[in-house]
C-alpha cells in the first residue's frame, strides 16, 4: 500500500447556511495514494468543482476534515497547502507573456534561472507551446491560454496537481497527443494529480482511478476497469459507457428448472436457473423486482429471445447503433459490422447472463454483476 | 462607417460644431470677460472688441480689490489654495478607504455586503442640505466646525461612494480565478491585492480618483457653511466678488478662469482613464 497524499474525510460543502443552503458536496471520502492521478467524473453541478476548490483552499469546507501529505490543511489558507493549480478559465496573468506566466511560481521560489529556463522549455515542448511563449496571454487562443495555464500548473514542485477540465479547448487531436504525454509527464515525476472533467474518455486514458460524482454524492471510486465492469449502483452503470447502458425493469421468478425475467410489455427472458450462481440467484429472486443493465456491446442479434423492433440504424464508420424499441422502452446494440436491417423490421436479441447487471430498484444499488455479487 | 456620404460628414460636422458652440461658449465668453473691467462688460450691446487688461487678474494674486467703495482685502490665492489642498486631501483618504472596501464588496460575500454598499451609494443621492443642519451642530459641538479635518471628513460623503462604486466595477470585471492562480503560487491575501488586483484596477482607479478629485472641487454648500474664509475653497471664495457696490464680473470671471485650470488640466491629461473608468465602471456617466 503506497503512502496516501490526499484523504478527505467527511467533507462537506453548502453554499449559504449549513444545513439550509446548497448542499453541493454531501459528506466525502476519498483517499488519493501518492503517484496517483484521479479523475472526478461527472456531469456539470455535481460538486466536482467544488470538491476540487475545497482542496484549494478557495472553498472553505462546511464540514469534514482535509489532510494533504499527513497534514490537516483544511483550515489553511491557498498559500500555505502547497497544492498547484489549472484552472478551467486560464486565468494567466494578464500583465506578463506566457513565459513569466509558466515560470512565474518557479521564480518567485529563486530558483537558478538556468533551471527555470530548462524546466519551461521542456514543458513548452510537451505541450507544443514553445512557439507562442514570448506572446502576451490576450494576443493567443483559448487553447494556447488553455495550455498556457496547464503549464504554469505543472511546472510546479507541489504535493497535489489540480486540474479543472485542463484540456476541454483544445481540438481533439491535439487532446489526444497531449492526454497520452500530459500522462507520461504526471508519471515520470512522480506527481500526484487529481483532475476534474466530464470527459469519459479523458478520464479513462488518464486517470489511474475514477471518482464519478452526482448531486453531491461520490458515487464510486475505482479504476476504470472497475467503474465499467461492476459499476456500484445504477448511476454509475448508466453514466460511464457510451452509449449508455440498457437498463429495464423486470419481475424475477423460478419456474422449474429456469429463471424467468418478466420484462414489461409480456416479454420474457429465461435462463437456466445454474447460469446464475446461487447466492445471485437467491439475491435476485429475494427481491422479485430488480432492474437489469446490460451494456449495448453485450447485446445480441439472435434467432430466438425476445423481440425488438427497429427504429433506427446508423453506421458510424467502423460501428453499427441500432435503436429498437424493447419491452415499454428502447434498447441499444452496437454491432461491429454494418448492420443491414431496416428501420421497422423485427429482431430478436439475447442477453447473455454473464453480461447481466443487476441493481435493486429502491435504492439503485447494484445487486450482482454477471456471475458475482456485487 | 466606411461609406459615409458627403452629405452625412456635412451633417455630422455641423452637429459637432454646434454643441462644441453651445457648450465652449459659456467658457469662451468668461475667458473674454475675464481680460475687461466691468464697464466693458456691463456696456450694450455687448462687443467683443475691447482693450485686454490684466487688472482682473493682478487683484485676485495681489488679493486687493479696487471697487467703488474703495479697496477690499480677498482672499483668493488662500482659496485657490484651499481647493487644492482640500479635494486632493479627500481624494487620497477616499482612495485609502475606499480601494480596499471596493475589493471587500467585489469578492467577499458577507451578510449585508449589499445593503452596506448601497447605503454608501445613497449618500450620492440624498441632498445635502439634508444633513447640513445636523452635521453643523454635530461639528460645533466636537470641534470640527471650520477645520480642515472637518471639511475633509464631510468631503468623504461626495468621494468615496463614488470611488467605492467604480473601482468595485472594475474589481469585478477582474477574473478571481487570475487571484486565485496567485494565491496558489504561494502568495499572501495580501501580496495578491497589491500586486494582482490594484494594478488590474488600475485604469480604474486613476479615473475614480480623478473624478473625485472634479466632483470634490466643485462642491460648494459643504463648504459654505462648515468652514469660515479662511478654510473655504474657490467655490465659496469667489462669492467675495459680490460686494456691496456692485458684483465684480470681471474678477469673477479671471476667478473661474483659474479655478477651472487645475482640474481641466487634470482632465486633459487624464482623458483615456476618464472615459474608461466612465464606461467600464459601475457608475456610467
Amino acid at each position: 500500500m503506497s503512502e496516501t497524499m490526499l484523504r478527505l474525510e467527511n467533507v462537506d460543502k453548502f453554499y449559504g447556511p449549513i444545513g439550509k443552503g446548497v448542499h453541493a458536496v454531501r459528506n466525502i471520502n476519498m483517499d488519493v495514494a501518492k503517484g496517483d492521478i484521479i479523475a472526478l467524473l461527472g456531469s456539470s453541478g455535481c460538486g466536482k468543482t467544488s470538491t476540487l476548490r475545497m482542496i484549494a483552499g478557495f472553498e472553505e469546507t462546511s464540514r469534514g476534515k482535509i489532510f494533504l501529505s499527513g497534514r490537516e490543511v483544511h483550515r489553511l489558507p491557498p498559500v500555505k497547502r502547497h497544492v498547484a493549480m489549472a484552472f478551467e478559465g486560464y486565468s494567466l496573468y494578464p500583465t506578463v507573456n506566457v513565459r513569466d506566466n509558466i515560470a512565474f511560481a518557479l521564480k518567485a521560489a529563486k530558483l537558478p534561472e538556468a533551471e527555470v529556463a530548462s524546466r519551461v522549455r521542456d514543458v513548452a515542448e510537451m505541450l507544443e507551446i514553445s512557439d507562442i511563449l514570448d506572446r502576451m496571454p490576450n494576443s493567443i487562443s483559448g487553447g494556447q491560454q488553455q495550455r498556457a495555464s496547464l503549464a504554469r500548473a505543472l511546472i510546479r514542485d507541489a504535493d497535489l496537481h489540480l486540474l479543472d477540465e485542463p484540456m476541454g479547448q483544445l481540438e481533439p487531436q491535439l487532446r489526444t497527443l497531449l492526454r497520452g504525454r500530459i500522462k507520461h509527464f504526471i508519471k515520470q515525476r512522480g506527481l500526484t494529480a487529481i483532475l476534474v472533467t466530464h470527459d469519459q474518455t479523458e478520464a479513462n486514458a488518464l486517470a489511474d482511478r475514477i471518482a464519478v460524482m452526482e448531486g453531491g454524492v461520490l458515487q464510486q471510486y475505482g479504476s476504470p476497469a472497475e467503474i465499467k465492469e461492476r459499476p456500484a449502483n445504477l448511476f454509475t452503470g448508466t453514466f460511464v459507457g457510451e452509449p449508455p447502458m440498457n437498463v429495464f425493469p423486470v419481475t424475477a421468478s423460478t419456474v422449474g428448472d429456469k429463471l424467468h425475467f418478466d420484462l414489461e410489455g409480456g416479454l420474457d427472458l429465461a435462463y437456466a436457473s445454474n447460469a446464475f450462481a446461487p447466492d445471485v440467484r437467491e439475491a435476485i429472486l429475494k427481491r422479485g423486482r430488480v432492474m437489469v443493465g446490460v451494456r449495448p456491446y453485450a447485446v445480441r442479434r439472435s434467432e430466438h429471445g425476445p423481440a425488438a423492433r427497429v427504429l433506427t440504424n446508423q453506421w458510424l464508420g467502423d460501428q453499427s447503433h441500432i435503436a429498437a424499441a424493447f419491452a415499454n422502452g428502447n434498447l441499444v446494440l452496437v454491432e461491429h459490422d454494418r448492420a443491414r436491417v431496416g428501420i421497422g423490421e423485427e429482431i430478436r436479441v439475447e442477453l447473455d447472463p454473464a453480461d447481466l447487471h443487476v441493481f435493486d430498484l429502491e435504492s439503485g444499488k447494484a445487486i450482482s454483476h454477471g456471475q458475482e455479487l456485487a | 462607417m466606411e461609406h459615409t456620404s458627403t452629405l452625412e460628414k456635412v451633417l455630422r460636422g455641423t452637429a459637432i460644431t454646434l454643441v462644441i458652440l453651445f457648450f465652449m461658449f459659456p467658457i469662451f465668453w468668461i475667458f473674454l470677460m475675464s481680460f475687461q473691467t466691468n464697464e466693458t462688460i456691463l456696456r450694450v450691446p455687448p462687443s467683443i472688441v475691447f482693450d485686454p487688461t490684466l487688472s482682473n487678474y493682478t487683484a485676485l494674486i495681489t488679493g486687493k480689490l479696487d471697487t467703488a467703495a474703495g479697496t477690499l482685502e480677498i482672499s483668493f490665492m488662500k482659496n485657490l489654495w484651499n481647493s487644492l489642498f482640500l479635494s486632493a486631501a479627500s481624494v487620497a483618504v477616499g482612495l485609502v478607504l475606499g480601494v480596499p472596501a471596493a475589493y471587500a464588496f467585489a469578492r467577499l460575500k458577507f451578510r449585508g455586503s449589499e445593503d452596506i454598499a448601497f447605503t454608501l451609494l445613497s449618500f450620492r443621492f440624498a441632498p445635502p442640505l439634508l444633513v447640513l443642519l445636523p452635521l453643523t451642530i454635530y461639528f460645533q459641538q466636537i470641534g470640527l466646525a471650520d477645520t480642515y479635518l472637518g471639511l475633509i471628513w464631510v468631503y468623504q460623503l461626495i468621494v468615496l461612494p463614488l470611488i467605492l462604486w467604480i473601482v468595485r466595477g472594475y474589481f469585478e470585471d477582474i477574473p478571481a480565478d487570475v487571484e486565485y492562480a496567485y494565491r496558489i503560487a504561494g502568495h499572501s491575501w495580501g501580496a495578491t491585492f497589491r500586486k494582482i488586483a490594484l494594478p488590474l484596477a488600475g485604469p480604474g482607479i486613476a479615473a475614480a480618483g480623478l473624478l473625485a478629485f472634479i466632483f470634490a472641487w466643485n462642491n460648494f454648500v459643504f463648504a459654505l457653511v462648515l468652514a469660515s474664509a479662511d478654510k473655504q475653497p474657490v467655490t465659496v471664495g469667489a462669492l467675495a466678488f459680490v460686494t456691496a457696490s456692485g458684483i465684480q464680473y470681471g474678477q469673477v470671471a479671471a476667478g473661474i478662469v483659474l479655478s477651472i485650470l487645475p482640474t481641466f488640466a487634470l482632465a486633459l491629461y487624464a482623458q483615456r482613464y476618464l472615459v474608461e473608468g466612465l464606461s467600464l465602471g459601475a457608475v456610467k456617466g
